[in-house]
């Protein structure tokens, strides 16, 4: 730990800061700005201070009440999918091949959702649980259930929850694989001649190992969940009322639909400041856990 | 100027940024001239003075705005400048409590 840090790699970096300024800090700085004023378009500004983080923060006002709202709606929704798709990946890891044709025939088909765009996604779940045309919503509907995510709120849930799981589950599915296929066989051997269950197998030796891939995956997809926009726009269009209106597109609403910069520039900072935190949490987390592993290995 | 009206500056904003570049201007001298070594603090994490600085700032942008959320920013002084008085925010106590946590933060992280 006494060995000095060179940061002077960093300075290499300087052709890239130039092309972020103009791609990313030059229109942060100006989201500050706006979130610091009102306008009424022209470009003639005025000074509003803090006021509408008072009214961001302030659930009493219309602001307010809206970005709390979907905040926590937001967040029931990232705590759902994860509930959902994080046992159901590892049950999918669990139950995959390990050799054979099958391994590249089961990875193929995980691959295939996370290669579709979000807006075809979208698109395609949308004309799936139409209850007139689509296949899912006809049936549902022809066997007895009143399913029409247009009008129900819980239907809309319900479609836009099981469309991501059916997006993203792939991904904590392939993650959790790479981390079992990365266990040596001689463990399985050892839990065998102690006569271990599946289950102890399971808790024992695989969990621990996919310790760390299940870290990545919750994390991305906790922030993927935290940031979505398109799917349940392209859906539900954050209906039916409000009740399927996330973060990212009330945050839309606001700055392209009604024209509130000041609003909505207050709403992003604050938003991407909950995000940031998080971001740094995972880049902590992660290279910790590489560097404690190093020194695990080392002191082998 | 006319050329960057779009990005609608004032004062204020200019000088927060302009703080901020000397800031990491600053950190970057420090850098070259005294190189550090990561240290485990409190967050049983290594860190150096930028990632002390980070969480400095990452914490003070928590701080202001919960101060606003759960405070409020009423004026807690009038300073006898002009005919009305220049009011002080409490906006400025938080960020007073900011600069003390910073220090905090800097010293045991």
């Amino acid at each position: 730990m006494d060995k000095t840090v060179n940061q002077k790699a960093w300075f290499l970096v300087l052709p890239v800061f130039l092309v972020v300024a103009f791609s990313a800090v030059l229109p942060l700085m100006t989201v500050v700005n706006y979130s610091m004023q009102d306008t009424f378009g022209n470009n003639q500004f005025f000074w509003n201070g803090v006021g509408w983080f008072k009214e961001l923060l302030d659930p009493s006002t219309d602001l307010g009440g809206r970005f709390l709202a979907s905040l926590g709606r937001n967040l029931f929704f990232s705590l759902v999918i994860l509930a959902i798709e994080v046992p159901l990946g590892i049950v999918i890891a669990l139950s995959m091949p390990r050799q054979g044709w099958t391994v590249a025939a089961c990875l193929v088909i995980l691959a295939l959702p996370l290669l579709i765009p979000w807006n075809v996604v979208g698109t395609i779940w949308q004309i799936f649980g139409r209850p007139d045309i689509g296949l899912m919503g006809y049936v549902l509907n022809h066997i007895g259930l009143d399913y029409n995510y247009v009008s129900n709120d819980i239907d809309a849930w319900v479609t836009v929850i099981v469309m991501d799981v059916w997006h993203w589950t792939s991904l904590v599915a392939l993650l959790c694989y790479a981390g079992l296929k990365s266990i040596p066989e001689a463990y399985y051997q050892a839990a065998q001649i102690d006569g271990a269950s599946r289950w102890a197998v399971f808790k024992a030796i695989q969990l621990p190992k996919m310790n760390r891939v299940l870290l990545i995956a919750v994390l991305l997809r906790f922030m993927d969940s935290f940031m979505i926009y398109t799917e349940p726009f392209v859906v539900t269009g954050g209906g039916p009322g409000n009740s399927t209106t996330f973060v990212s597109i009330e945050l839309v609403k606001i700055a392209l639909g009604q024209f509130d910069l000041g609003k909505a520039a207050a709403l992003s900072l604050v938003y991407n400041l909950i995000i940031l935190i998080v971001c740094w949490i995972f880049y902590t987390v992660m290279t910790n856990a590489g560097s404690e592993r190093k020194q695990q290995e080392g002191a082998v | 100027m006319e050329s960057i009206a779009w990005m609608a500056w004032t004062l204020p904003t200019a000088i927060f940024f302009a703080a901020l570049a000397c800031t990491l201007a600053a950190m970057t001298y420090l850098a070259a001239v005294y190189p550090e070594a990561e240290r485990v603090g409190v967050l049983r994490i290594p860190t150096t003075r930028g990632d002390r600085l980070f969480i400095s700032l990452i914490t003070a942008a928590v701080i202001h705005l919960l101060w606003i959320g759960l405070v409020g920013t009423d004026a807690v002084a009038t300073l006898p400048i002009g005919e009305e008085g220049f009011e002080i925010s409490s906006l400025w106590l938080a960020s007073g409590i900011s600069l003390a946590t910073a220090v905090l933060i800097f010293r045991t992280v």
